[in-house]
């Protein structure tokens, strides 16, 4: 059964460029294994408010790099917590691009984008087209590899390794 | 068609020739998390329907990014680490054996030729020895536990090409500061770096370290450092790129008139030569870290502050890389000297680098650091400044209060 919800209508939390993973969240609260206390500090260096607007469902679009720096996969893990369902970036950062896909968190990069705060959109992730309803523009994000696809497809590489038992290409 | 250093390595993984843009699924030779990443790893391992890891004298934890524990939290994370090696009959690395990167280099979990798959983002640093070697996270490192096996996109390669030597005083972390500094901290995303040329031909192991280790600032996926020059202690089958094989980009500097280089807030790629921030007043001064917390590190600095003592507005911490460079730099006079100087020695490890314990910077407070990261909050306090130097930069701006240029002190 497929775990990722496809469909989504969400509004945008935007940001800048090379948005680090100790400012999705501080080294300083890694080392725990309880979500709730990574999504309660995620993004605070950034935006003190994140964890106070965000809404289950929302989605994050940031700039180029999205992600960089540490390899802690509490970095994604603290954003869907907090309720992100995408993230969307120019690029990413790779490890935090694999992170994501393999805790079930879908991320896509639209190179081109000029998505505004607050803007409504309407994802499809089956497709990778992104509708800016606000601004009545139309993205299609980069395809992802079919390994990853299947990763995500599962809601994450957990999911797909407890199903399929190895990696297959 | 040639090939470069990372496409090499791989063909041999999978027992065909490869080139950039492949997917593949490969044998990994090692792999190993920290105490960052390990306790995710582990609830992913059992989750995955791990049972066994695919090798327990390939794999291992590290416990270093928070050792000794500061809390209960954390030392119940630890206990979770030490029961998992056990039962699985993997080696741990207790607290104070050292820094995981440098642990997995002394031990030999990783040798020229392996790809080496490690759940912390400055794994590239074992491209030092001619391996390819990829940070991820947790999931990915619990994968790997289990299955022996990683994907990967045979990456691009960057060929970084530095002609002519570094200069008396002027170091591999200058080099590689530079280097972060023209590539930018997003340059290399995705691609693999390969290092070459005369400025690393002459440089030892613990400098092709610093170098490869820095990669990751450059959002490499690994970083080579051209063997030639490489000594180990046992003979090795160097891996070196075909005349033809293809680069994405390649880089050309002549570094034979490079300054020192210090890399401002906060991002390791505003870098500047030394000049541009001397007598900026500092704080707090602190060596060590995957980076730059090596013998010959410790030794520079020594050599700066034999018969001195650190600025009286200046608290210095060392953090050695492991219990092996500790143990040298205690039996040639090195960490004497550092203490009669005034620093104060904390427990091998990552120490105050990621901001959990151990000299958490106060507000407004400016930083000089041989760490690789000055991004916001890096040091536990969003509140305070973090720059970025070698050794010896780090060493004369503890000696005088404000950032040094160390050359001065050395030739």
């Amino acid at each position: 059964m497929r775990e990722v919800q496809t469909n989504i209508k969400a509004k945008a939390h935007v940001y800048g460029d090379h948005i680090d993973t100790d400012r999705i969240i501080p080294g300083k609260y890694t080392k725990t294994l309880d979500l709730s206390t990574l999504a309660n500090h995620v993004l605070e260096d950034l935006d003190p408010n994140f964890n106070k607007i965000v809404k289950q469902g929302d989605v994050l679009v940031a700039g180029i790099n999205f992600g960089c720096g540490s390899s802690r996969e509490q970095a994604p893990l603290a954003l869907k917590q907090a309720g992100v369902s995408v993230v969307i970036a120019k690029d990413f950062a790779r490890i935090f691009f694999r992170n994501a896909i393999n805790i079930g968190l879908p991320v896509l990069e639209i190179t081109d984008h000029k998505i505004q705060k607050g803007a409504e959109l309407q994802i499809d992730l089956e497709t990778g087209i992104v509708e800016d309803l606000s601004a009545n523009i139309t993205y299609t994000a980069t395809k992802l590899p079919a390994i990853m696809i299947a990763i995500l497809n599962e809601g994450g590489l957990v999911n797909y390794l407890a199903k399929y038992g190895n990696y297959s290409l | 068609m040639g090939q470069t250093i990372s496409e090499k390595i791989i063909s041999n993984h999978v027992g065909r020739k490869v080139y950039a843009g492949e997917l593949v699924i490969s044998d990994v030779d090692g792999a190993m998390a920290s105490d960052t990443t390990g306790p995710l790893t582990i609830k992913a391992f059992r989750e995955m329907g791990g049972k066994k890891v695919f090798d327990p004298d390939k794999c291992a934890l590290i416990i270093d990014h928070a050792a000794p524990s500061p809390n209960e939290r954390i030392a119940n994370l630890h206990k979770m680490m030490r029961d998992f090696a056990k039962e699985q009959g993997m080696r741990l690395f207790e607290i104070g054996e050292g820094i995981c990167h440098q642990v997995m280099v002394e031990n030999a979990y990783v040798k020229p030729g392996d790809i080496f798959i490690g759940a912390d983002s400055h794994t590239p640093t074992y491209g030092a020895l001619n391996a390819f070697a990829c940070g991820v996270g947790s999931t990915d490192l619990a994968a790997t536990m289990m299955t022996g096996k990683i994907w990967l996109k045979v990456p691009q390669t960057i060929q970084i090409n530095c002609s002519g030597k570094l200069q008396d005083g002027v170091t591999a972390k200058d080099l590689i500061l530079f280097l972060v500094g023209k590539v930018t901290v997003s340059g290399a995303t995705y691609q693999a770096i390969e290092f070459t040329g005369e400025a690393f031909e002459g440089l030892s192991l613990a400098s092709r370290m610093t170098i490869a280790n820095m990669s990751s600032e450059m959002g490499a996926k690994t970083g080579i450092v051209h063997p030639k020059g490489l000594a180990l202690e046992y003979d090795f089958e160097a891996i070196t790129p075909d005349e033809d094989a293809t680069y994405v980009k390649t880089f050309d500097f002549d570094v034979s008139g490079l300054e020192p280089q210090v890399s401002a807030p906060e991002s390791p790629d505003n870098v500047h030569n030394i000049s541009s921030y001397e007598g900026t007043k500092i704080n707090y001064a602190f060596i060590g870290t995957c980076c730059n917390g090596r013998l010959e590190d410790l030794n520079i600095a020594a050599e700066i502050l034999k018969g001195k003592k650190i600025h009286p507005d200046v608290r210095m911490v060392i953090a050695p890389a492991s219990q092996s460079v500790l143990l040298d730099a205690i039996g040639n006079g090195t960490m004497a000297v550092l203490i009669e100087a005034g620093a104060s020695l904390i427990t091998s490890g990552c120490g105050p680098c990621v901001g959990t314990h151990q000299g958490v910077p106060a507000d407004g407070e400016v930083v000089i650091s041989a760490a690789n990261r000055n991004f916001r909050g890096r040091m536990g306090n969003p509140n305070s400044n973090i720059y970025l130097g070698a050794p010896s930069t780090v060493a004369a701006s503890a000696l005088e209060g404000c950032i040094t240029n160390p050359k001065k002190y050395l030739l």
